[in-house]
C-alpha cells in the first residue's frame, strides 16, 4: 500500500516491506507492509495484542524481523548512533527510580549529538523542547516527584529534543509515539496530538500507536487498522474508520457521527448486540 | 496551544514561553571539593600510627622521593617509615577504596538498582574461594613453586576465582548473545549462595591456624601489601576505573531502561559486557590483595548521588574520590581502635557504613536515589 496522500508525492521516509516476527513459534507480525511518508501522522490502530508494539518497536530498529525487511531513507536501518540522530522514540512507560531532575532526563535527548552540538545549542534545544511540552516550570524537580502524567511529558521533551537541531526544520526526522496520550488528561492529551501535527507541519514524519479512534482520527493523515499481527487496511481516516471495518478489527458496534467541528469521523459505541437486558448482566457478578 | 507547539519545531522565541530554571549543577565543585579532601585524608592517613609523622612532614617526604626538594628536614627514620611502610597501604586504600566504590556506582546504573553492589555479580565470593582454597589447600599446591612467587599466589587465585565466577553468572544470564540484567540479579544470588557453600566446606576441612588465617582474611585488611604486590593490584583496578567514566553518557541513557539507551543510539549489550568486565576486574582485584571490604562499594554511591545526583558523568569520578577518602579513613580507624593490636578494616566499614545506610533508607524514604 502507498499512502499517495499528505505526501508530496515525495519518497517514503520509513519502508517496511513484508515484515514479518515470529518469537517462540507464535507470530506476532504477518507480512505486513507500510510506508510513512515525509510530513504525514500515521496511527497505528487496533486491539490489545494486534502487534502496534511490536511493529512500532521492528519499524524503530529495537527488534529484528525474522522476515522482510524495513527502509530508513531508501537504505536498511542504520546503526543505532546513526539512527538516534534521526528517529526518536517516546516508550508507552519509562521507569526512572534514580533522582534526576527534570533538566538532566531532558538532556539525555541530546545524547546522540554529542559530537555534532554545542553545549549553548543544547541548551537552546533543551529550553524549547521542555517549553512545548508544557514543562518548564518543572525543571529543576526531581524526576521521580512528578506525576505519571508529568513524567510523560518530560519524557515526550526529552524525544523532542533528540529530534531538533535548532533549525526550525524537521524535515527527514521521525517521531515515533507509543501510546503518548495514555496517562495524560484531555488538555495533554490535546497537547500531545498538536506536537505530533506541528512536527509533520514543519516537514517531520509521525508515527503513533493510539487507541483512541477519535484521537486518531483527529490528528492522523492516514491511519492503519491491525488485528492478530495483520495489517487489515490502512488509509485516510474517513475511508477506514468505517463501522464495519471497526466491527470487523475491534469486535464492537459504532455508529460513524460526523464531528460538529472538524470534516472528521465521531465514532461513537453502541451496546452490542446480544448483549443482555440490563436486569440480567448484573447476575455476572452474583456468585453461584 | 498549537502556539507554545511551534516554538518546538521554531526556536524563535514565543510570548508564551517561560523561562526556565536551570538547577545548579553541582557536579563539578563537588569534584573539586573531593579532590582536596583526598589529598588530606591522603597525607593524614600517612602520618597516623604508632609512629606519628607530621602532615607537613609527610608531604616533603613525598615531594622529596619524587624528587622536588623542599628543605625541610626529614629523619631516616619517619622516611623509611613513610616510603616503605605507610605510603604502599594508602595507595593500596586509595585503590581499593576508589576501585570498590567506582564499581558500585557503575553496578548500580547497570541494575538500575540503588541496592546493587559490586560483590552482586559474584565476583567477591568468587575470589574469597580462590584465596580460601589457597589458604586450606595451600601446602599441596604451593609447595612446588618457587619461594619468590608464593606471596602472589594468593591474590592470583583469589583474582582469578573472582573473574571465573563472574563468567559464570555472565554465561548464566546470557540468551542469544544478550545478557538479561535480571537473570544475573537472580543467577548471581545462586551462584554466590553455592560459592558460600563451597566456603563453607574449605572452612570446615581447615586446621586452626588456616582457620584463624582465612578468617582474617575474609574480614579485609590493608596491612600485609608490600610494594611487589601493590603494583600489579594497582595496575588492575586502576586501568578498568579509568574506562568505566567512559560508559558515564549510556549508563545514563540505561536509568531509563534498555530500549530507550538503544533508541538514544548507545550499543546496550556492549555497554552492559563492558561494565561487568571492568567491575570484575576492579573488585576482583581489590579482594585480592585487600580481602572482602564490605559497605564502601554499596554506600559511597548513595552519598555522592545526595549531593550531585545520579548523572554517572560526575557520580563516578566522584564516587571514586570519596571511596578512596573513605577507606583511607577508616583504616586510621582501624590502626587505631584496638592498640597495639590492629581490628580488620571490613569490620570497620561494616560497623561505618551499616548504621549510616539505615540511617540514608530512613531519611530519603520513597525517594530511591
Amino acid at each position: 500500500m502507498s499512502g499517495g496522500q499528505g505526501g508530496q508525492g515525495s519518497q517514503p521516509l520509513l519502508l517496511a516491506n513484508n515484515v514479518s516476527v515470529e518469537i517462540g513459534g507464535s507470530c506476532l507480525l504477518d507480512n505486513v507492509s507500510l510506508d510513512l511518508l515525509p510530513g504525514t501522522v500515521t496511527c497505528l490502530l487496533g486491539p490489545n495484542g494486534a502487534g502496534k508494539s511490536t511493529l512500532l518497536r521492528v519499524l524503530a530498529g529495537a527488534l529484528t524481523p525474522s522476515k522482510g525487511e524495513v527502509q530508513f531513507r531508501q537504505r536498511p536501518l542504520g546503526r543505532p548512533e546513526e539512527l538516534a540522530r534521526e528517529r526518536a522514540v517516546l516508550s508507552q512507560s519509562t521507569t526512572l527510580g534514580f533522582a534526576f531532575s527534570v533538566v538532566e532526563v531532558v538532556a539525555l535527548g541530546r545524547s546522540p549529538h554529542v559530537r555534532q552540538s554545542s553545549a549553548t545549542l543544547d541548551r537552546q534545544i533543551i529550553e524549547a523542547a521542555m517549553a512545548a511540552a508544557d514543562i518548564a516550570h518543572l525543571a529543576d524537580r526531581r524526576y521521580p516527584t512528578l506525576s505519571g502524567g508529568e513524567q510523560q511529558r518530560v519524557q515526550l521533551a526529552r524525544v523532542l529534543a533528540q529530534l531538533m537541531d535548532g533549525s526550525g526544520d524537521v524535515s527527514g526526522k521521525l517521531l515515533m509515539l507509543d501510546e503518548p496520550t495514555a496517562s495524560l488528561d484531555l488538555a495533554h492529551q490535546q497537547q500531545v496530538l498538536a506536537i505530533a501535527r506541528d512536527f509533520s507541519r514543519a516537514g517531520g514524519t509521525v508515527l503513533a500507536v493510539l487507541h483512541d479512534l477519535n484521537l486518531a482520527a483527529s490528528v492522523a493523515d492516514h491511519v492503519c487498522l491491525l488485528k492478530g499481527g495483520r495489517l487489515i487496511t490502512s488509509g485516510r481516516p474517513e475511508e477506514v474508520l468505517t463501522a464495519d471495518m471497526i466491527e470487523d478489527v475491534f469486535a464492537i458496534r459504532t455508529a460513524i457521527l460526523d464531528h460538529p467541528g472538524q470534516a472528521i469521523p465521531l465514532v461513537v459505541t453502541l451496546p452490542s448486540a446480544n448483549e443482555k437486558p440490563s436486569g440480567q448482566s448484573e447476575a455476572r457478578f452474583v456468585l453461584n | 496551544m498549537a502556539g507554545a507547539v511551534e516554538a518546538t519545531i521554531d526556536r524563535a522565541s514565543h510570548p508564551t514561553r517561560r523561562a526556565i530554571v536551570w538547577p545548579k549543577a553541582m557536579g563539578p565543585s563537588v569534584l573539586l571539593a573531593l579532590g582536596i579532601a583526598l589529598v588530606f585524608c591522603f597525607i593524614l592517613s600517612i602520618g597516623w600510627g604508632a609512629i606519628a609523622i607530621p602532615p607537613l612532614t609527610v608531604a616533603a617526604i613525598l615531594l622529596d622521593a619524587i624528587g622536588i626538594p623542599t628543605g625541610a628536614e626529614i629523619t631516616l627514620r619517619d622516611q623509611s617509615v613513610v616510603l616503605a611502610i605507610r605510603l604502599p597501604r594508602a595507595l593500596l586504600g586509595l585503590a581499593v577504596g576508589g576501585g570498590l566504590a567506582i564499581a558500585g556506582a557503575a553496578m548500580q546504573g547497570l541494575f538500575r538498582n540503588p541496592l546493587a553492589d559490586p560483590g552482586l555479580i559474584g565476583v567477591s565470593t568468587g575470589a574469597a574461594l580462590g584465596a580460601v582454597a589457597t589458604i586450606v589447600l595451600g601446602g599441596a599446591l604451593v609447595g612446588g613453586l618457587d619461594p619468590a612467587l608464593r606471596p602472589f599466589f594468593l591474590p592470583l587465585a583469589a583474582f582469578i576465582g573472582g573473574l571465573i565466577v563472574t563468567l559464570i553468572v555472565q554465561r548464566i544470564a546470557t540468551r542469544d548473545g544478550v545478557i538479561d540484567i535480571a537473570t544475573m540479579l537472580l543467577a548471581g544470588i545462586a551462584v554466590n549462595a553455592l560459592a558460600g557453600a563451597l566456603l563453607g566446606i574449605f572452612t570446615f576441612i581447615s586446621d586452626d591456624q588456616q582457620l584463624r588465617e582465612l578468617t582474617f582474611w575474609m574480614m579485609g585488611s590493608l596491612a600485609a601489601i608490600t610494594w611487589t604486590s601493590l603494583l600489579p593490584a594497582i595496575g588492575l583496578i586502576l586501568l578498568p576505573a579509568l574506562l568505566l567514566p567512559r560508559m558515564a553518557r549510556a549508563l545514563n541513557a540505561m536509568l531509563l531502561g534498555e530500549s530507550e539507551a538503544h533508541y538514544l543510539g548507545f550499543d546496550v549489550d556492549r555497554t552492559k559486557r563492558m561494565i561487568i568486565i571492568l567491575t570484575a576486574l576492579i573488585t576482583g582485584a581489590g579482594v585480592a590483595v585487600s580481602g572482602v571490604i564490605g559497605f564502601v562499594g554499596l554506600v559511597t554511591p548513595h552519598l555522592v548521588r545526595l549531593a550531585i545526583g545520579p548523572d554517572h558523568r560526575y557520580l563516578l569520578p566522584a564516587s571514586a574520590m570519596l571511596g578512596g577518602c573513605l577507606l583511607l579513613l577508616a583504616d586510621m580507624a582501624a590502626r587505631t581502635i584496638v592498640l597495639p593490636a590492629e581490628l580488620p578494616i571490613g569490620i570497620v566499614t561494616a560497623c561505618f557504613g551499616g548504621p549510616f545506610f539505615l540511617w540514608l533508607l530512613a531519611r530519603r524514604r520513597g525517594l530511591s536515589l
